[in-house]
């Protein structure tokens, strides 16, 4: 009676060594997926495609803002798009910003300098020029 | 999680850039529009002295201050008449600042988290390659549009003998530095690119003469923006490249409009030497006729008898600076009940919308500034066009003369008004050197002399 018994016990004991290894097996297999998973929503995108996806886009957005401007403002245009260039001040500043002095810093420093009078001076005398333009009687 | 917050301050800022260009659209809305612009700039600087780079203040923060003292008082200090040159210098800045920033970013690419193992990758190089070549053409063909506008050189076309060849020869080792630094990509090769590039931008815009610099400085503009937008590449920065492409957009657009302007392709304005100056009458002239030719009291008399002037300012009136002279007259007239309006051709001037903004500088309201397509339907019922410091964009041989090489030129056409009149200082031929038959017309007055001094002339007699 107990020689059956045991040996029930025996393949019991088996089955659930397996089944433990199964679950341990797909545990490990879930946790790689999840893994991919966050790996791919990462940085999975390229960022040359993305910086082109920007570009392309804005190009659009840049020709049809544009094509609506009066031509009456093309010359405070102009100065508007001189100012709004001096945005590479941004790369300029993370040159001249670390603590090892070096030739990049000092390059980054001079383009600070350079890009800073192109904000400035372009956003003001683009003030300037738009305080000119006046309606009839006002 | 600092990266995130700069990028969604990046974000803010494109679109803050977006909508200052679109408040353009309208004189209403364009003031409301640079303040949201400069609001943008403010969060994109904000949010880039907060980046973990930047450890050391003082040489981020010393260069605002000290750039933006200099942009500060440059851009309050300025005449209004100036300012062709001034965009023009703004221009070459850019340019400067792009070669400035390539350079340190092959210095030490891993600032800027650009992979270095083995070499930079061919996009980096490709990428500081363009923005390079770019940015320096744009410095120095800028620095020489600027000494043009600016009488620091002669305005009219600087050629000589084989000068296309040499541009060609130029422009081709500037091609083969590019190809070699984006192989190579050493120091060396970049520095040979970058005075390639250099002298090529000086070469390209000396042979182009000064009533073509509307174009020219729409193409730098333009090419200042695909600079920061190479930058932009490099660095990964979306808003470099976004605003580079606003910018880009904004100059090809305009160099389009002022091309379309003088019928004639940018290959054609780009390659230069097209019009000198003449001084004096041609042989010509002479077999033309006579001249009618008054003085300020004449005019008074006409123009206060006239129901309705219009009144074409070219860049003889900003030279002279006779606007506010100009519209002390028209505001005579007014009072006597002469109906004046104002009418600009797309070209007239230095840079686009030039006449627009001088006009706007003497107070004149933009509302009776008209543009070239809403007025020349006006000319025939109109009584006097009063035609100052322009030539080339009233001649009627556009339209009619097909041996002209202006022909097919858009322009005002001042030749069906009943009477036209021209101020101007001689006989001497326009810019493109073609005679202009109005000046012999039966209805055509000619007012020898200075802009502001025949302004002020009739002013005197009409009160």
């Amino acid at each position: 009676m107990a020689e059956p018994l045991n040996r029930d016990a025996a393949a019991i004991a088996d089955r659930a060594g397996q089944l433990a290894d199964e679950a341990q097996r797909l545990a490990a297999e879930a946790a790689d997926l999840a893994h991919r998973a966050a790996q791919a929503d990462a940085p999975a995108t390229d960022p040359i495609l993305f910086g082109l996806t920007v570009f392309a886009l804005a190009c659009f957005v840049g020709y049809y803002v544009v094509w609506k401007v009066t031509p009456a403002l093309h010359a405070p245009l102009m100065s508007v798009a001189n100012a709004i260039s001096g945005v590479v001040v941004l790369g300029a500043m993370i040159a001249a910003g670390p603590a090892i002095f070096g030739v990049s810093k000092l390059l980054g420093f001079v383009a600070v300098v350079v890009a800073s009078v192109n904000i400035f001076g372009g956003f003001i005398i683009t003030q300037r020029m738009l305080q000119m333009y006046r309606k009839k009687g006002s | 999680m600092e990266a995130s917050i700069a990028s969604f301050a990046y974000l803010v800022a494109a679109v803050c850039f977006i909508l200052g260009i679109r408040g353009l659209a309208s004189p209403e809305t364009a003031r409301q529009g640079n303040w949201i612009a400069i609001a943008g700039m403010a969060i994109a600087i904000g949010a880039t002295l907060l980046r973990p780079q930047i450890v050391t203040f003082e040489l981020v923060l010393g260069g605002i201050v000290i750039g933006g003292a200099i942009g500060t008082v440059i851009a309050l200090r300025v005449k209004i008449t100036d300012l062709p040159q001034l965009v023009a210098i703004f221009n070459s800045l850019v340019g400067l600042a792009a070669v400035l920033i390539a350079a340190a970013a092959l210095e030490s690419p891993s600032l800027y988290g650009i992979p270095v193992e083995g070499g930079l990758a061919t996009h980096s190089l490709v990428e500081i390659m363009a923005s390079t070549a770019i940015g320096a053409v744009t410095f120095t063909g800028s620095v020489v549009a600027f000494a043009k506008l600016h009488g620091l050189m002669r305005s009219a076309p600087i050629t000589f003998t084989g000068q296309r060849a040499v541009n060609a020869f130029v422009g081709l080792i500037v091609l083969m530095a590019a190809l070699a630094f984006a192989g190579w990509g050493t120091a060396g090769l970049f520095w040979a690119l970058a005075l390639a590039a250099l002298i090529w931008g000086v070469l390209v815009v000396i042979p182009i003469g000064g009533a073509d610099m509307p174009v020219v400085i729409s193409v730098l503009n333009s090419a200042s923006g695909w600079a920061s937008c190479g930058i932009g590449f490099t660095l990964d920065n979306p808003l470099m490249i976004i605003t580079g492409a606003l910018v880009g957009a904004s100059g090809a657009i305009l160099s389009y409009i002022m091309c379309r302007g003088m019928n004639r392709s940018l290959t054609h304005v780009l390659l230069g030497g097209f019009g000198g100056e003449t001084d004096g009458p041609t042989g010509e002239a002479a077999d033309r006729g006579p001249v009618k030719a008054g003085n300020a009291d004449d005019a008074a008399f006409m123009l206060r008898n006239a129901g309705s002037v219009v009144i074409v300012p070219g860049y003889g009136m900003a030279v002279a600076q006779a606007q506010h002279a100009l519209r002390e007259m028209v505001d005579l007239l007014e009072g006597e009940g002469v109906r004046v309006r104002y009418a600009i051709h797309p070209v007239a001037g230095r840079m686009p919308g030039h006449m627009n903004v001088l006009l706007a500088e003497a107070n004149v309201p933009y509302d009776k500034v008209v543009e070239m397509e809403a007025i020349n339907r006006d000319f025939p019922s109109t009584d006097i066009a009063f035609v100052i410091g322009a030539n080339d964009i009233t001649n009627p041989s556009a339209r009619n003369d097909t041996s002209s090489p202006i022909y097919g030129m858009p322009v005002l056409e001042v030749d069906r008004a009943r009477m036209v009149m021209f101020v101007k200082r001689s006989m001497a031929s326009g810019y493109a050197g073609v005679d202009n038959p109005l000046f012999f017309n039966e209805n055509t007055m000619m007012l020898f002399g200075d802009a502001k001094a025949m302004c002020e002339g009739i002013i005197k007699s009409l009160e």
